[in-house]
């Protein structure tokens, strides 16, 4: 009974986060232009969808910025992560109290500060910048999630990697690396995921036409379009294929154990 | 890992791809208000200029395109700003003067609209569009004999307007409502707009830019504080509404296509200037976006409901509304001030 | 063990270019505009136009309607957490990624998504119509504002939390038990305790966006709850009046900062952010 209980909150706050995802889907197949309105099914919206090339665009620049940005602060972060951990006390409080600073600064005064440098460097506002401001809140999180890692880790096995004779470069490939390697992937998906969420730190940093999706939302002002719609019912089942694999992944390392 | 360097080159390959994919041709950036061009005409320009890439975006109001401009350091070729705003643009010496012999369909434009007050000597702009304000309504939920401004602050419409999140429309009317001019300069008479725009807060169902005409087509709300040709197309998509301009007087506006001066394609700008007045594209955009065409030939064709409509108003009316005008940097910067305490008193 | 000292400060350069030139420097051009007048000299003009009675109502709005909402996703994800952390369910990484996924949506078109659902001729209204009750307004108020804000922050309240109940050791609970201690005993003496850390992430994640935002404000709000997000942006985009909008960021950045700290000190924690 209890655990019922449990389960069917469980799907009631499911269903509560994807109750306006459903009716983007069920909207996407409505004939008519206007939301709130039903007229009849159709796919139209699926088909202007590839003729538009504005979400199209956008739809690739949110992608290619999402996978550079995670992947730059993965780098920057799991190295920095390393250094700190090795480094003096005193310095390492310091850094990581700046690292936080991002964190606890709303996103707005983190995207308003960095258009404030971008054009004071007379940077043209664009894929670069949107670039480097995704960079600049993924960071944080990066080191957030792999510095745990690294305290948990067994220092001794390293250490005897070194004295059995491995480099420094080896004992961190061999030993360190595989040890905070689910960090680093938690790390990485975490800015994939924060990337393409954000919109605030993105609408103060682009120009030059460079639209990701949030923006794009954003500036077609007369409400969103069905073609938006269609776009979203993709993603959505994107998002379900990459559930679907996880799931049958999940069974096979179970089946696995079994054995 | 392999796996995820291989994944990754890949990328990066693919944003050189896409970046590299255009290179070489000429980047034409045309910075417009939302909802204000059918955008398949930029398909055309493309197609028939096939070495010029349109670059498109947009703003909501003239204060958000000044400031961007303003402070960007990207330099666009082509803008659509109004009166008042190219006014202050041409004080402030950010446009560039236009090379008519690279526009010849400039004589497509009609007389009257041209060397007007904000460009007398029409050295920097072209005609775009005109149009007035007024209040588009929900006929099956609005009956009055006569409009005027005072309607949208009458208390029996609770919670049923939405209004402008625009500036000088917003501290406009309310300025207008209160007997004074659209242009007021006068901080007492501005304080004392503010005041009865915060007391119009109960009959307003939200304060909106151009997702109103979508709120206005859903049957969102009875009435709405609109351009004409906003609401020309939100009749077009709903039959329930009709347009009202206030009796007590509108606003008059014209939209001009200029070119800032740190432009770098301007003969390029130029050509796609000439190309928005060609009397074919002209057509199709004017049906399009529904406002007020200043062009002789498309004018002509307009069938004769449309030109009897609200769209272009009889000279009684014009006469009696105002064009708005640029109030020098001072008065300006009062404004803002004002509005955004407005804002802040929501 | 030998390490090189030199060798980790230059695998520590590129995070320290980064932490001097993208996070500490324009910070440093946010106090210069706020602290200078149009003319480009030091004065307090733009923290004097800031507090006065509007602006500060829109302050305390934000702090207060953030609060509320950081309280719902509090005590409707601090459950979804702890479900997720027992044995309730077999997949868990399903399920932590069911609940991600809904992030890789765009976060405007969720906000958007339920516009449709509770405007005025929305879906919701066209069920409570078909069941013959009388339409309802949802949108335009502070509540919906508030719906907004939890919806879209719920996910960053359950993660944090869910990490740090699901890393309590199984054999403290147990000891726990052997020695009488009732579920309610095991919950507030043990779970809740050691699970602070994730709480405070938690509040940190979704009150410092709640008292920022502009967009729920804008979409969900319909532009007539006007929260600080909104003066903010309305200064840098609009009016163009940067040093008045940098007074009005740094102010926020201050107060969050102190709410930050006093959370900080009532979890009797202190080193909460880090393991």
């Amino acid at each position: 009974m209890k655990k019922l209980c449990k389960k069917a909150y469980f799907y009631f706050i499911l269903i509560f986060l994807y109750a306006p995802i459903l009716t983007l889907v069920v909207f996407s197949f409505n004939d008519a232009k206007s939301r709130g309105k039903w007229g009849g099914f159709s796919l139209r919206w699926y088909k202007e969808l590839f003729h538009n090339s504005q979400i199209m665009d956008a739809l690739v620049t949110t992608i290619v910025l999402a996978l550079l940005a995670a992947f730059i602060s993965t780098v920057i972060g799991t190295v920095a992560a390393l250094a700190l951990h090795k480094s003096g006390t005193r310095l390492r409080k310091s850094m990581i109290n700046l690292t936080y600073l991002p964190m606890l600064n709303s996103d707005i005064v983190t995207g308003v500060s960095l258009m404030l440098l971008f054009t004071f460097f007379h940077l043209d506002l664009g894929f670069v910048t949107l670039l480097l401001s995704h960079i600049t809140f993924c960071i944080p999180y990066v080191i957030l999630s792999v510095m745990p890692k690294l305290y948990g880790m067994n220092q001794s096995v390293f250490e005897a990697a070194l004295d059995l004779g491995a480099s420094q470069l080896q004992a961190y490939k061999k030993i360190v690396l595989p040890d905070i390697l689910p960090g680093i992937i938690s790390g990485f998906l975490m800015s994939i995921t924060l990337s393409i969420d954000d919109f605030v730190i993105s609408f103060f940093n682009t120009g030059n036409g460079v639209k990701n999706i949030s923006i794009l939302v954003y500036t077609s002002k007369t409400g969103v379009k069905p073609e938006n719609y269609a776009l979203s019912s993709i993603m959505f089942g994107a998002v379900l294929i990459l559930l679907l694999i996880i799931n049958i992944k999940e069974k096979k390392k179970s089946t696995e154990v079994n054995y | 890992m392999k796996k995820i360097a291989l994944v990754l080159s890949l990328i990066m390959c693919f944003v050189c791809f896409a970046g590299c994919s255009d290179s070489g041709k000429t980047v034409l950036r045309v910075y417009n208000w939302g909802e204000y061009i059918d955008e398949t005409i930029f398909d055309d320009f493309e197609k028939q200029n096939p070495d010029i890439r349109i670059q498109y975006e947009t703003y909501t109001d003239n204060e958000t395109m000044y400031t961007k401009i303003k402070n960007s350091s990207t330099a666009y070729d082509v803008l659509i700003p109004s009166d008042y705003m190219i006014e202050r643009l041409i004080q402030e010496d950010m446009l560039a003067p236009l090379n008519y012999d690279n526009i010849p369909n400039y004589s497509m434009i009609d007389e009257k609209y041209k060397n007007l007050a904000f460009d007398p000597e029409n050295k920097y702009s072209v005609p775009y569009m005109w149009g007035t304000l007024g209040i588009l309504y929900d006929e099956t939920l609005v009956q009055e004999d006569t409009f005027t401004w005072e309607t949208m602050f009458d208390a029996k419409y609770e919670n049923s307007i939405l209004m402008k999140k625009d500036m000088r429309d917003a501290l406009g009317i309310a300025l207008k409502t209160l007997g004074y001019s659209f242009n007021s300069t006068s901080e007492k008479e501005l304080t004392e707009a503010k005041d009865k725009l915060s007391s119009q807060k109960p009959n307003v169902a939200g304060y909106v830019n151009d997702d109103g005409m979508d709120k206005m087509i859903a049957g969102e709300a009875p009435m709405a504080l609109m351009y004409a040709g906003d609401a020309a197309y939100c009749i077009s998509e709903n039959e329930n509404l009709n347009f009202a301009i206030p009796e007590d007087g509108s606003n008059l506006f014209f939209d001009s296509m200029v070119i800032p001066k740190n432009s770098t394609n301007k003969e390029t700008a130029e050509k796609f200037i000439n190309f928005m007045c060609e009397t074919e594209i002209a057509q199709r955009n004017a049906d399009e976006i529904g406002y007020s065409t200043p062009h002789v030939e498309v004018y002509n064709a307009l069938p004769e409901d449309v030109r009897n409509s609200f769209a272009y108003p009889d000279e009684a009316v014009l006469d009696k509304a105002e064009v708005y005008l640029y109030l020098g940097e001072e008065v300006t910067n009062l404004y803002e001030k004002v509005w955004s305490e407005f804002l802040a008193s929501l | 063990m030998k390490v090189k000292k030199s060798l980790y400060m230059v695998a520590l350069f590129p995070f320290l270019i980064w932490l001097i030139l993208l996070v500490v420097v324009p910070l440093m051009l946010i106090g210069y505009y706020g602290f200078t007048n149009a003319a480009g000299i030091f004065s307090f003009d733009n923290f004097h136009q800031f507090f006065q009675p509007d602006y500060l109502r829109v302050l305390w709005r934000s702090l207060y309607l953030s609060l509320v909402a950081t309280v719902f996703c509090l005590l409707a994800g601090y459950p979804v957490a702890m479900i997720l952390a027992g044995n309730t369910f077999r997949k868990k990484t399903l399920l932590v990624v069911l609940l991600i996924a809904p992030m890789w949506m765009n976060f405007l078109l969720r906000t958007y998504a339920w516009l449709t659902l509770l405007e005025g001729n929305g879906v919701f209204n066209t069920i409570l119509q078909a069941m013959g009750l009388p339409k309802q307004s949802f949108l335009g108020n502070t509540n919906a504002v508030v719906f907004g804000m939890v919806y879209n922050f719920l996910p960053y309240m359950i993660f944090p939390i869910y990490n740090s109940i699901s890393k309590i050791p199984k054999n403290i609970l147990e000891a726990a038990r052997d020695l009488g201690g009732g579920n309610a005993t095991c919950f507030f003496r043990i779970i809740l305790p050691l699970s602070v850390p994730g709480i405070i992430s938690g509040i940190t994640m979704v009150f410092v966006p709640g008292v920022t935002t502009f967009v729920i404000s804008q979409f969900l709000g319909s532009g007539k709850v006007t929260l600080i997000g909104d003066i903010i942006e309305q200064q840098f985009m609009h009016a163009g009046n940067w040093g008045f909008g940098s007074a009005i960021s740094i102010v926020v950045m201050v107060v969050v900062v102190v709410c930050m700290w006093l959370v900080n000190r009532f979890s009797d924690d202190s080193g909460v952010m880090m393991p």
